[in-house]
C-alpha cells in the first residue's frame, strides 16, 4: 500500500447544482496529492456524457436562492410550468459564469488531467439501456465489489 | 516584496480554480522556486494556507491589499 491518501467518492445525482460536489472534491483531492475515485451510480452517469446539458429544478426545492426574491413570494405550482427549468438553469449557468464559479465540464476535464478514476456502474448502463458511445472516454466499467476494493482503503468516503 | 520565479493571475477565478491553476502551475516549476499567485477569492486565504499544508509546499507570504489576494509559494 502507498503512502499517499485516498478519496472514493459515491454520485449519486444527475442535476447541475449536484454535479460539482463530486468533481470539485475530486480534483481538489487530487490537487493535495490524493488518489482519488468517483464511482456514478444511477442519475450520477448523466456526469459522464459527453453531452452533459445539466439542468436544476427550483422545482420542490424550498432551499434555491431564485432572482428577485423569487423563492419568496413565487407559488411553488409556477416552477412546475413549462420552461422553467430551463429558464432557471440558465440564470444559474450564467450566474456561475459571472461569479468566476469553473464550468462542470471544466472540473470533469481537469479531473481527467489529474488521473482521478471515474467509474460507470455498469448496472445502471444496462438497466437504463444507455449507449456507452454517449459517455466520455477514459471511464471505466464496474460494480459495487470494484468500488469496495478502493473504497475500503480510502481515508475519505462520501456518498453524494 | 518577495522574489519570485513564476507569477499566477487567478483573478475573477472561484474556489476551487485558484488552488487548482496553481497546483498545476507549480508542478510546472522546480523545487525552490516560488510562484506568485494573485486571487480575488476571500475563501482562497485559508485554502492556500491549508493547499500547502497538506502538499509540504513553502507558504511564504499571504497577504491582502485592495481587495486582491497575495501568496508567495515555495515549491518543496
Amino acid at each position: 500500500m502507498s503512502d499517499e491518501k485516498k478519496l472514493a467518492i459515491i454520485a449519486t445525482k444527475g442535476t447541475l447544482d449536484w454535479a460539482y460536489p463530486p468533481f470539485i472534491l475530486a480534483s481538489t483531492a487530487a490537487a493535495i496529492g490524493y488518489e482519488a475515485q468517483i464511482f456514478f451510480t444511477f442519475y450520477g452517469l448523466q456526469l459522464l456524457k459527453k453531452d452533459m446539458n445539466l439542468k436544476v429544478s427550483p422545482l420542490g426545492n424550498p432551499g434555491m436562492p431564485m432572482p428577485m426574491g423569487m423563492d419568496k413570494w413565487f407559488p411553488t405550482l409556477g416552477t412546475a410550468l413549462p420552461g422553467m427549468e430551463s429558464v432557471m438553469s440558465g440564470m444559474m449557468k450564467s450566474k456561475m459564469k459571472s461569479k468566476g464559479v469553473a464550468s462542470v465540464a471544466e472540473l470533469r476535464d481537469l479531473c481527467l488531467e489529474a488521473d482521478v478514476k471515474l467509474i460507470a456502474c455498469q448496472m445502471t448502463v444496462d438497466l437504463f439501456d444507455m449507449d456507452p458511445d454517449d459517455f466520455i472516454d477514459g471511464i471505466d466499467y464496474a460494480g459495487a465489489t470494484t468500488f469496495f476494493e478502493f473504497a475500503g482503503e480510502s481515508d475519505v468516503n462520501l456518498f453524494i | 516584496m518577495t522574489d519570485y520565479t513564476e507569477k499566477f493571475d487567478a483573478t475573477g477565478l472561484n474556489c476551487p480554480l485558484p488552488i487548482l491553476r496553481s497546483k498545476k502551475v507549480l508542478s510546472k516549476m522546480g523545487s525552490g522556486d516560488v510562484l506568485y499567485v494573485i486571487s480575488t477569492d476571500s475563501g482562497s486565504v485559508k485554502d492556500f494556507d491549508a493547499f500547502c499544508k497538506q502538499t509540504g509546499n513553502e507558504l511564504l507570504e499571504s497577504s491582502e491589499a485592495e481587495g486582491k489576494y497575495h501568496y508567495y509559494i515555495r515549491k518543496a
